[in-house]
């Protein structure tokens, strides 16, 4: 009965799904604390002063298009058969776009902030590092995503009840993980 | 997030953003039905880019923390370990709470005072919560921080990560509570409301009360 929770529900029922957004949160802490990526805060103005909104983001965009797909299969404008028909492929694309265009607008900000510290930053440097940590946060995210609500969908899981914990998961690790990779890359390029 | 409940249909004159090469789409697949103009992926943007740069703004908040304490990060791990783990679980906290709450109020339980059953739940689940899990938290971030090539004690870590978390606890369970209520009174549903706005808030505490900490305690 709803409304009768005692503290004591509530803590049984809450405590699987926060440890297990727990050891992701550490997971994600230990790749940050790496000797390579240590290196990489230090060498890289900025770096940090993007990292929580980089983060945040990846939650907005992709916590945004599961539920819009749940909502879509659902209704039935989508049909769970990866066709990616046009509601599907639209809300992939503009997910997509999304995910780009805020990772390119959080470098700019980020630039303008150290600016305003009155830091040193190298601005292609950071979107750089933006571009390619956003790509390929949306590749995987996407595939993810996808394959599970669809897979899921079809044998009677309701996605509504999924993406949360899994956006918060491989956003977290993963996001981290290929901003390293930008990281890298951008010092290949530069 | 989604503002895709409504589930409107539209007819083929009012297609007006949709590129005209979708038209023989639909045609080849035999729907026979338009794309929902919150479908189309001009709409999807303009209404999340604003929304998502509002917010990146914001966590620019908490990034501006995390670069002014750049050092004392790099020269323990433990503490950049705390890092997504504070920001991860204050938000899930909120969310948590939030939901309840939203749902509370609907069914008419709860009420912003100290001796409702649903406040009195709630709270206490949040403190326990936050204990059972920033004590973890300090255990392994020491642990980790140790294996990085840190030289915090577990003392210290376990110190911040329990301080700082109880802390977080406070702000979760005042933030909620006051959101819920005011969005009920304004006539938002706070279903869709306190959500985003209370788990970016919380990110944003999380790290500011994390390193406020940080400066009292190392």
């Amino acid at each position: 009965m709803y409304g009768q929770d005692t503290a004591r529900d509530i803590y049984r029922q809450a405590l699987p799904v926060i440890l297990v957004s727990l050891v992701a949160g550490l997971f994600a802490g230990t790749i940050l604390g790496t000797e390579t990526m240590r290196r990489g805060i230090g060498q890289v103005p900025g770096l940090l002063l993007l990292l929580p909104a980089f983060l945040a983001t990846r939650g907005g965009v992709y916590g945004s298009l599961g539920a819009r797909i749940s909502t879509g299969l659902h209704q039935g404008l989508i049909e769970p058969d990866f066709a990616l028909d046009r509601p599907l492929r639209n809300a992939v694309v503009a997910s997509f776009v999304n995910g780009m265009t805020v990772s390119v607008f959080i470098a700019v900000v980020a630039f303008a902030v150290l600016r305003v510290l009155g830091r040193e930053g190298n601005v292609l440097e950071l979107v750089g590092i933006m571009v390619v940590a956003g790509f390929l946060s949306a590749v995987l995210m996407l595939s993810v995503l996808l394959t599970v609500i669809l897979l899921g969908y079809r044998r009677g899981l309701d996605p509504d009840n999924v993406i949360g914990p899994i956006v918060t998961t491989l956003g977290d690790v993963f996001g981290v993980a290929f901003l390293m990779v930008g990281i890298r890359v951008m010092e290949v390029v530069l | 997030m989604s503002d895709a409940g409504d589930g409107k249909r539209t007819t083929d004159a009012s297609r007006d953003e949709v590129t005209p090469d979708e038209a023989p789409i639909d045609a080849e697949r035999g729907t026979g039905r338009g794309i929902p103009p919150d479908w189309t992926i001009r709409r999807i943007v303009r209404t999340m880019v604003p929304l998502l740069a509002a917010l990146s703004v914001l966590q620019m908040v908490s990034g501006t923390v995390l670069e002014t304490y750049e050092e004392a990060l790099l020269e323990n791990p433990a503490l950049l370990i705390l890092v997504p783990v504070q920001i991860g679980t204050a938000g899930n906290l909120a969310s948590i709470m939030c939901s309840r709450l939203s749902t509370g109020i609907h069914l008419g339980t709860f009420e912003l005072s100290p001796s409702n059953p649903a406040v009195r739940a709630n709270v206490g689940a949040v403190f326990a919560l936050a204990a059972t899990v920033f004590s973890a938290v300090g255990v392994a971030a020491w642990g980790l921080g140790r294996l990085l090539g840190g030289s915090l004690g577990l003392a210290d870590v376990l110190t911040v990560s329990l301080l700082s978390g109880m802390a977080l606890a406070v702000l979760v369970v005042v933030m909620s509570l006051l959101a819920v209520q005011a969005s009920y009174r304004i006539g938002l549903n706070p279903d869709d409301t306190t959500i985003p706005i209370v788990t970016n808030l919380c990110d944003v505490g999380g790290v500011l009360i994390l390193f406020a900490v940080v400066a009292v305690v190392l």
